[in-house]
């Protein structure tokens, strides 16, 4: 049982990098992110069975991180899409040395 | 050993008597230096504000008229009277103090210098100095012969450079040199002396360039400096060698070890090599004498007291301060001696072709300076000294009297407005006509430093050459080999040299009289009415040292003119000092010269001195002479003696020059400049500046490569903590 969840949080976690790696629109990029703590969220909680609780008050804690982010995040590329008319990062360079 | 010595000095003879105030001899001159200088500075300050230039324009003056300034301005110089009482009065003060404690220590019998400890100088680990001051028979003589001869040209001094603005400056570095000096002769231990040695060469650098707005006299002085650095080296290294080997620098101390170093071996030889070194740059012989000709572009009377009578004779009371280094070192004695004497003659040479008055006098000193390092390197240490004291009378008298010649010249020149140069000796003639007394005591001078008797030169002279010619055959230095030749035929062959030497300075003296005071003028008419004595405060002095020339003799007369008077009463005073290591020399025995030798002796060197003088009148014509301007150029070998043997130019071509373009090329531009600005100080910010722009190349601003950084980074992490 702990290896298929541990397998299914792998796939997930990495559908969720390459998301992040390939693709261009914020929005996209954002929920892979999302997706890449959720698969972190399916480890703790698959060995919070064999190593105690601890691992599922954490999945809390990452969960209203995550919804906390998800509104500071959400908000920037508003912001960003107001300014610019676009969330694609190709043209979101500017900061660089 | 502290406590040994303080007990020592306490039960020594001469504590309590006048000898215990000895620390005010130097503290003296010191004193007139601090007045003096304050007032230098307080004049300087009083007019600064209100006239900016006055700092400048103050030496303009002396500049234009070269040698002096004494004519082109009636402004007395700021504090003239004052100056004038506390320059030469600390002199005087210290010259009666110096005469008491002589006649303090006639009255006892002392067989140990009398030492006395202020305090603990450098105590650092095992090397422990302290601040002390010896006074034996030795020093003694010195400190007589520097605050005597000093306070005459002092008075002089106050005649001479009655309206230099820089009068107050003057004085308060010649007072500042006799400090210096007295220290060197009075320290009880090397550092010491080695205070003194270095002090009385930045006066000489201070007085030298004492004009110094005229760049050729600031460089004359800057040449000096430079070229006793090299010599201070030696005397440096030699200290260290004694420190290291002996573990003491006190002079009682290291007399008390010296011993303890093989006899003849390498490292008391290095030692006596390496201070005779230095003895060549301060006393001026082979080959770093090029300093002191150049070293008369200070005024007059600091030649007179500077580079004749005391500084350049600290080299010769070097050698017998350390008599018990040299008796131990055959090899070290004759090479002084062989040095000696080819600079003896070398000096001599060139001497003869000078035309410039105070020039003939610079060569003059050079080539007796060589004659005393003849007379101390053959271990006759006393006759060294004795030629010393008599040097510095009649060598003293001849440059004060070329002064007064100088200043009569000026007053002349500054008459008629001519601008031509006062000290050569084809613009002058006849000049015994305006000035008699100078004449006068200026023969007397040129009698003495030639040798005939009874002059003072005669007796010192005769006292080095018999010695030599005595140590040829009794000494070790004549069973000595030195070279691969034996040390009896490189005696004999000093012997002769000094002989020649002596000709050649009979007939260069000579023939300085004959061109400045004898023959007809070569002024004109209206300058020659212009021409007369020096006032008294000048030519005082001169009479003063006109009898010391004249009697000088006296201090220490030959054996065989015991009709005269006591004989060898200096060899019997430097006994206690100089007396064992002379013995050493001459194998323990006190040399008994047999009077047919040494009246042999006499005879050559009086015949020698008359010949040169005869022969010097005979040659010369001095109504052959024309004025400077219109001389005609020198042709072979009599410009080579005129050019002083191009070894100047010589020195420039093979040190000063490439000196000169290795600093600039290597060590400005490629040291300096290329390696440490570039490499160090640019490299280093180019560096960072690289690095930077590789760092900032980094940042993209594009979130994606970020991210790819970022994985990569992990996978690596963490694969390098899975498979370590």
């Amino acid at each position: 049982m702990l290896a298929e969840s541990l397998g299914l949080s792998a796939i997930l976690f990495v559908i969720g990098v390459i998301g992040v790696l390939t693709r261009r629109n914020a929005i996209i990029i954002f929920m892979c992110v999302e997706l890449m703590l959720n698969a972190v969220n399916l480890t703790f909680v698959a060995l919070s069975r064999y190593y105690g609780m601890g691992g599922q008050v954490f999945v809390l804690f990452v969960m209203t991180v995550a919804a906390a982010e998800a509104a500071v995040g959400l908000a920037i590329i508003i912001s960003i899409f107001r300014h610019k008319q676009t969330v694609d990062l190709r043209n979101i360079n500017v900061l660089k040395g | 050993m502290q406590a040994q010595s303080m007990a020592l000095s306490s039960s020594h003879p001469l504590a309590g008597t006048i000898a215990a105030w000895m620390w005010l001899l130097p503290v003296l001159p010191l004193l007139g230096f601090v007045i003096n200088g304050a007032l230098c500075l307080r004049a300087r300050a009083r007019v600064g504000p209100a006239d900016p230039d006055m700092v400048h324009g103050e030496h303009d003056a002396s500049v234009a008229a070269s040698e002096h300034s004494s004519h082109d301005s009636h402004v007395a110089p700021p504090f003239r009277s004052l100056v004038s009482l506390i320059g030469p009065g600390v002199m005087l003060l210290s010259f009666l103090l110096a005469a008491a404690m002589f006649f303090a220590m006639r009255g006892v019998d002392m067989s140990t210098p009398f030492i006395q400890r202020y305090w603990s100088w450098m105590p650092v680990g095992d090397l422990k100095v302290d601040f002390a001051f010896q006074l034996d028979q030795l020093s003694m003589v010195m400190v007589l012969i520097i605050t005597g001869v000093g306070t005459l040209i002092h008075v002089f001094s106050v005649g001479y450079m009655r309206d230099d603005p820089g009068y107050a400056r003057f004085f308060a570095y010649l007072n500042l040199f006799v400090f210096f000096m007295l220290l060197l002769v009075l320290g009880a231990n090397y550092p010491i002396l080695f205070v003194g040695w270095e002090g009385v060469g930045l006066c000489s650098y201070l007085l030298i360039g004492f004009w110094f707005l005229d760049k050729a006299n600031a460089d004359a002085g800057k040449k000096a400096f430079i070229v006793n650095r090299i010599g201070d080296v030696g005397v440096l290294i030699a200290m260290f060698l004694i420190f290291a080997n002996l573990g003491t620098l006190d002079f009682t101390g290291v007399a008390a070890s010296a011993g303890s170093m093989p006899f003849g071996g390498a490292l008391v030889t290095t030692i006596c090599l390496f201070l005779f070194l230095g003895c060549t740059g301060k006393s001026a012989q082979l080959p770093l004498y090029v300093w002191l000709p150049d070293a008369m572009a200070g005024p007059t009377p600091v030649s007179a007291l500077i580079h004749a009578a005391t500084m350049v004779t600290a080299g010769v009371y070097l050698i017998v301060r350390s008599s018990f280094l040299f008796s131990m070192s055959p090899v070290a004695c004759i090479t002084v001696s062989v040095v000696g004497a080819i600079t003896a003659l070398f000096a001599a040479t060139i001497a003869i072709k000078q035309w410039d008055i105070k020039k003939v006098l610079a060569y003059s000193t050079i080539s007796q300076l060589g004659y005393m390092f003849v007379g101390v390197g053959v271990g006759a240490y006393s006759a060294g000294i004795f030629h010393l004291a008599t040097h510095a009378f009649f060598k003293a008298l001849l440059f004060l009297g070329a002064g007064s010649v100088i200043y009569a010249m000026h007053a002349a020149y500054h008459h008629s407005g001519s601008h031509e140069d006062a000290q050569d000796m084809r613009n002058m003639g006849g000049m015994r006509k305006s000035m008699p007394v100078t004449w006068v005591l200026m023969w007397i001078a040129t009698l003495a430093i030639s040798g005939i008797p009874p002059f003072a030169g005669f007796f010192s002279k005769d006292s080095i050459l018999g010695s030599v010619y005595e140590h040829a055959d009794n000494s070790v230095l004549g069973g000595a080999t030195w070279l691969g030749m034996s040390g009896h035929t490189v005696l004999l062959a000093v012997y002769a040299i000094g002989l020649a030497a002596a000709f050649l300075t009979a007939v260069y003296m000579t023939r300085m009289m004959l061109y400045t005071f004898h023959g007809t003028s070569r002024a004109s008419d209206d300058e020659q009415k212009h021409m007369h004595e020096a006032p008294w405060v000048m030519t005082g002095p001169l009479v003063v040292l006109g009898a010391l020339s004249l009697f000088g003799g006296w201090l220490n007369l030959p054996a065989i003119t015991s009709f005269l008077g006591p004989v060898g009463g200096l060899d019997h005073w430097l006994d206690p000092v100089v007396g064992s290591a002379t013995r050493a020399i001459t194998n323990g025995v006190a040399l008994e010269t047999a009077h047919s030798t040494e009246a042999a002796l006499i005879g050559a060197a009086i015949v020698i001195a008359v010949l040169g003088i005869a022969v010097a009148f005979l040659a010369l014509k001095p109504s052959s002479l024309v004025p400077k301007a219109q001389s005609p150029a020198e042709h072979g070998f009599e410009k080579v003696l005129a050019d002083k043997y191009y070894v100047d130019e010589a020195y420039d071509a093979a040190i000063v020059r490439p000196t000169y373009e290795l600093s600039r090329n290597v060590l400005w531009r490629g040291l300096d400049a290329g390696i440490i600005d570039n490499l160090f100080v640019n490299g280093s910010a180019a560096l960072a500046r690289g690095l930077g722009w590789l760092g900032a190349r980094a940042q993209t601003g594009s979130t994606g490569v970020y991210a790819w950084a970022i994985v990569i980074g992990a996978i690596v992490v963490l694969s390098a903590f899975s498979f370590r």
